[in-house]
């Protein structure tokens, strides 16, 4: 037993300038969402003396972020790993809490990336045996992840569809959402392609977006206006940083975190109620369905089918739309912790999966890099 | 009596002066036999020791593949591959000579070495024979 099951919650969550914001910088969004957790929590900035963030806009994300803010943390933490950062930062936030390292920790993200452009904040250096083939990072090499799978085991195109329409019909149920205009197979299908087998709909949304989460050590946890979400366990794996670097390329280290995960929950993929899948492609959430023991490897595209991941069907994953229709500001695991959260506490309106008790948060980042996933519980799972 | 100068060069400059004279060579693990790429001045997963530097054949196969796809005032279309060398390690490349489209996974691929202004560069091509 690590020790970490259930010895710290979230109290708060908030989120800012979803879809978009124009005129406002990445820290300001940031610092908006920070406002909207605190107020959630019922407490003052000069009680955060913990601080966890990550960011491609600033390269000492924890200095920036305390700067803007105007805090002096006792602690704090920037590792950057990419979008998965934010939910590695649940485990760190964890262990500092219960070794009296802080009281309050904030884990925070913003981003304007889409007011300011429209690009992608290119969030790598390149690597010096991939430039000369001018990968255009980080699509092209899931795109190759994706046409491995297909090639082993047979996934289609379709299948891949059925994921982008699964994850728009949750939108639609989500008045926060992005994307919330019909989206069929057939328009995923007939989308522009980008990198085969990838379309411009496989692809995550290009958006602006801020959120914040406040956690306290489990004893503090029932003190505040939120039902609290509970840390139950936590892993990050990391397996490469160039997709010509990962082992097996229809594999992912999200076997690996997850193992650790639910090991550490003392749980299995069966517990799990609700889960928020990091979905920067259509391809991510398939795998990470295999990898993380929801189905057998290979039986991705079989187990969505049918509207399989859809509102009603077998397994309810990324209720908010994910970052293929609600919200994808460059990095998107803070907003995977927030919709577990508001799962479990039944606050998800017309998308609300009754008596969530358990959910599972999994994020990832780089290139299938870097793989982190954390199980969160009400009360009742402690 | 003579003694060989030691080689200075690090593991990126000995790989890619191999390539400006047609050779590709990648590294060793002296005590499990393993290739790896890329070039690295310590074996990957044991930390002590110094890798080897073993020649290879050139050939084999495409691992995946995928177009990216671009418009033409940004170069075009490109193929974009994870070649696995038939002696086990694998990089990624390009496979020029045939349309993007056209490279499939599975399909026999040999080195072909291609010089550009920051220096040579190791792309692959259907290998001889093959359809």
């Amino acid at each position: 037993m690590s020790g970490l099951r259930g010895a710290a919650a979230i109290i708060g969550v908030g989120q800012a300038g979803l879809g978009e914001m124009p005129g406002h910088s990445a820290l300001d969004i940031l610092g908006l969402s920070v406002s909207a957790a605190l107020e959630d929590a019922g407490l003052t900035l000069a009680d955060v003396d913990g601080l966890f963030t990550a960011s491609s806009f600033h390269s000492m994300p924890s200095v920036s972020v305390a700067e803007y803010l105007g805090i002096a943390p006792r602690f704090s933490d920037g590792s950057m790993i990419g979008g998965s950062s934010f939910v590695a930062h649940l485990q760190l936030a964890t262990m500092a809490l219960m070794t009296g390292q802080c009281e309050v920790a904030l884990i925070c993200y913003g981003s304007n990336q889409r007011s300011a452009g429209g690009k992608l904040v290119s969030m790598t250096e390149p690597q010096p045996y991939e430039r000369p083939y001018g990968l255009r990072y980080p699509i092209d090499a899931y795109a190759l992840v994706a046409a491995r799978h297909m090639h082993e085991y047979g996934t289609t195109r379709d299948d891949l569809a059925e994921i982008a329409v699964a994850a728009r019909k949750w939108a639609q149920l989500n008045p926060e959402a992005w994307k919330r205009d019909p989206l069929s197979r057939e328009d995923v299908l007939s989308a522009r392609m980008i990198s085969d087998p990838l379309s411009v709909l496989d692809c995550c949304l290009v958006t602006d977006g801020g959120g914040a989460v406040i956690m306290v050590r489990a004893d503090r946890a029932l003190d505040f206006p939120q039902k609290p979400a509970f840390f139950l366990g936590g892993a990050t794996a990391l397996s490469h940083r160039s997709i010509a670097q990962m082992a097996d390329m229809t594999t992912t280290a999200a076997v690996q975190s997850g193992k650790a995960a639910y090991a550490m929950a003392g749980m299995t993929p069966q517990d799990v109620d609700v889960l928020a899948l990091y979905d920067a492609f259509t391809i991510n959430t398939l795998l990470f369905l295999e990898d993380l023991g929801f189905c057998p490897k290979g039986e991705g595209g079989r187990f969505v089918q049918g509207g399989g991941i859809a509102p009603g069907g077998r397994l309810a994953v990324n209720t908010n739309g994910g970052g293929l229709s609600c919200v994808h500001p460059g990095m998107y695991g803070i907003f995977l912790i927030i919709e577990a959260v508001r799962q479990l506490r039944g606050s998800c309106g017309a998308r609300q999966i009754e008596g969530a008790d358990v959910a599972l948060v999994h994020g990832n980042g780089g290139a299938f890099s870097t793989q982190v996933t954390a199980l969160l519980g009400s009360e009742a799972t402690l | 009596m003579t003694s060989e100068a030691p080689d200075l060069r690090g593991p990126d400059q000995i790989f890619r002066a191999a390539l400006d004279e047609g050779r590709v060579l990648l590294q060793r693990d002296p005590v499990s036999g393993t290739l790896f790429f890329f070039p690295r001045a310590t074996i990957p997963g044991r930390g002590i020791g110094t890798p080897d530097w073993v020649e290879v054949s050139g050939s084999g196969i495409v691992y995946s593949t995928t177009v990216s796809r671009r418009r033409p005032e940004q170069g075009g279309n490109r193929n974009i591959a994870i070649i696995e060398l038939i002696e086990g390690p694998r990089l990624m490349s390009q496979v020029t000579g045939i349309d993007p489209e056209e490279v499939k996974i599975g399909m026999p691929v040999h080195a072909r070495l291609e010089h550009s202004e920051d220096g040579p560069v190791l792309r692959f091509a259907p290998a001889e024979g093959a359809a």
